[in-house]
């Protein structure tokens, strides 16, 4: 690491640390903690949108699944994009009016019962636990090449921080570095990809004709088939991708922290131009490095090709580049964690503990320190699997919070907002039902599975798809039906009030 | 920057509704009558306005976005080239991306059209015509 390179990483840090210092000084209430008051406005929560969802797996893992596999490294780039599209037409202003902290506000604000609220309470800290490990793995190991330390060390370092941003400056400050980190993301992006094509001379046919010869796999690098040739595996994969964004708990959380549906609206517009923008420049990442670093290069760095977008750089702009590259990564994966830390505090803070122990009557200051506890619990507990999974890997631990967030959560989302006649029981096995065949599925999968001994467990998986999603999702749907038809009436007058706030906004 | 953290109004809305103390609200009027609004034509008719916009769109995006792995999975027709070296893949991948970005506009534009008609709505209940 350079000076260059340690002027980066402290500028980075610093800024985000005087960010979390002055949204302290406005955090004390449980609302603002939890949403920022309400207050963002449009294209501030989109930033944060984009920044919040622009993982470090879509920032590194996707230039180099490209890189590596081109076109089949691009699926993720369509699935995670289409995505929005389903949140906006869908979730975004129904649950902006309906929720007020948590998905689980949502759903209650329907079927007010505790049992329910755990239920949703229980998948969100799934997700939120699934994905957190992904990320703080993911992390460790790239801070561990970027920067030469030890992979625990990198771990804790980046859970220090994100417990910094959370416990102190609430959403306020979560938001901030979300913004802050999605700027400087779509600078680097944008730099990389005009000097790639810069090298092409600016000639995207030539680049492509030149693609063709550049990898070991010729001109099936520009066909899809490289990496995926299972069929169903590839469309339940895409499945999760599109349905999984509009339940993934941190992004869902992040509709509250605007004060309307009609900003709810135009923050999803905004994150949709910025996290289209970027994934259309992932081609370029990905061509570029696959070109100019080389796939011997990238995975001797990294096997999954996580390296292959600070390799680029360094091939593009020198140590330099490099270090601000690698620096946007690191801020990249403190803004996600940290917004993990909260969604996950308030299903444990809010919904466990202030609505079901507390049954809704906490005071501000009991609210307050539940909310500040679970913070640190969470991170802590994420921090202790983190160091124990090392060698888990990491795609196949997103793809499943994905699975899990568009089998558990979007059901019950959709039959809540829209579905006159579902009811409680429905509400609960809807959840439990996606829950349940999510992680079912995948434990007997080949991502555990493998009759060599390469997987964790040795046979035979009983269950062909590494993603279930083509099954978990529709059997999500299945189960909120049956349990709906099994189930007492539901309540018309209280569907009416839903309906109408959903739809209006009317409180 | 520190500023934009939260905004003023927000603050002064959440202390009224805590206090209840909001001199603009007739305490008489009481909360909305759900089952009434919901009943009424002007809400019907939004209702259905919004499904006959929201469904079809949403069963179009969906079944564009997914025909592309099934595609690429079970035929080889779109690794043929459409532009020089560039193959229909690519194409239907980038028409992918219009198209969320063509469906975000249109999405926008009709909400707002909606945010009238609930306008509408709003009036009609201050005015006390759903009780």
């Amino acid at each position: 690491m350079n000076v260059v390179g340690l002027a980066f990483f402290v500028g980075i840090v610093g800024l985000t640390l005087f960010v979390t210092y002055i949204a302290s000084k406005r955090t004390n209430s449980a609302s603002e903690f939890y949403t920022a008051g309400g207050g963002l406005t449009g294209w501030q929560n989109g930033i944060a949108i984009a920044g919040d969802y622009l993982s470090a797996a879509s920032f590194l893992g996707i230039a180099g699944a490209i890189a590596l596999f081109g076109f089949d490294g691009f699926f993720y780039s369509i699935g995670y994009l289409v995505a929005y599209l389903v949140v906006l037409y869908i979730v975004a202003e129904p649950l902006r009016n309906l929720g007020k902290y948590t998905l689980a506000d949502m759903i209650t604000a329907r079927f007010d019962q505790k049992k329910i609220r755990a239920a949703a309470a229980i998948s969100t800290l799934t997700i939120v636990l699934f994905y957190m490990i992904a990320q703080l793995v993911g992390a460790g190991a790239l801070i561990q090449l970027l920067l030469g330390i030890d992979y625990w060390i990198a771990v804790l370092l980046v859970g220090v921080m994100m417990t910094i941003y959370v416990l102190w400056g609430g959403m306020a400050a979560t938001s901030w570095v979300q913004i802050i980190k999605a700027v400087l993301l779509m600078l680097g992006t944008v730099l990389i990809s005009i000097l790639v094509l810069w090298k092409f001379n600016f000639n995207i046919l030539g680049m492509f004709t030149e693609m063709k010869s550049v990898t070991a796999n010729g001109e099936a690098y520009l066909h899809p088939g490289v990496k995926y040739t299972n069929g169903l595996d590839t469309i339940s994969m895409m499945i999760a991708l599109v349905l999984g964004t509009a339940g993934l708990p941190h992004i869902l959380m992040r509709f509250f922290t605007v004060k309307d549906a009609k900003t709810a609206r135009s923050s999803v517009v905004y994150a949709t131009w910025i996290v289209g923008i970027f994934y259309v420049l992932t081609i370029f990442l990905g061509f570029g490095a696959a070109a100019f670093v080389g796939s011997d290069a990238i995975i001797a760095a990294n096997p999954a090709g996580n390296m292959a977008a600070p390799l680029l750089a360094q091939a593009l702009g020198g140590d330099i580049l490099m270090s601000f590259i690698s620096a946007v990564a690191f801020a990249t994966i403190l803004a996600v964690v940290a917004g993990l830390v909260l969604s996950g505090a308030s299903a444990f803070a809010h919904d466990l503990y202030g609505q079901i122990i507390k049954k809704g009557k906490a005071t501000e200051k009991q609210q307050m320190n539940a909310a500040r506890l679970a913070s640190v619990g969470v991170s802590a507990f994420s921090i202790l699997l983190a160091l124990g999974a090392q060698s888990m890997n990491v795609a196949f631990l997103v793809s499943l919070a994905f699975c899990i967030a568009a089998s558990a959560n979007l059901p019950v989302i959709i039959y809540t907002i829209y579905w006159k006649k579902f009811n409680t029981t429905g509400a609960l096995t809807a959840i439990i039902t996606g829950l349940v065949s999510a992680l079912v599925l995948v434990a007997l999968s080949p991502n555990l599975w493998a009759a060599d001994g390469s997987m964790a467990f040795t046979g035979e998986a009983l269950f062909p798809l590494t993603n279930p999603a083509l099954i978990s999702v529709p059997l999500g749907f299945l189960g909120g039906l049956v349990g709906t038809l099994v189930g007492a009436r539901a309540d018309q007058r209280k569907y009416a009030e839903v309906d109408v706030k959903a739809n209006i906004g009317l409180k | 920057m520190a500023n934009n953290i939260t905004t003023k109004p927000l603050e002064k809305k959440k202390k009224l509704s805590k206090k209840g103390q909001d001199p603009t609200y007739n305490k008489a009027a009481g909360p909305p009558n759900y089952s009434v609004i919901a009943e009424s034509k002007e809400f019907k008719s939004l209702k259905r306005k919004k499904s006959k916009f929201i469904l079809p769109i949403t069963i179009f995006f969906l079944l564009s976005y997914i025909l592309l792995p099934i595609l690429t999975s079970y035929t080889t027709i779109l690794n043929n080239n459409a532009f020089g070296d560039i193959a229909w893949v690519w194409v239907y991948a980038l028409a992918l991306f219009v198209m969320t970005w063509v469906l975000c506009m249109v999405y926008v534009r009709r909400a707002n059209d909606f945010d009238k008609e609930a306008e509408i709505i709003f009036e009609k209940e201050k005015a006390g015509d759903y009780e």
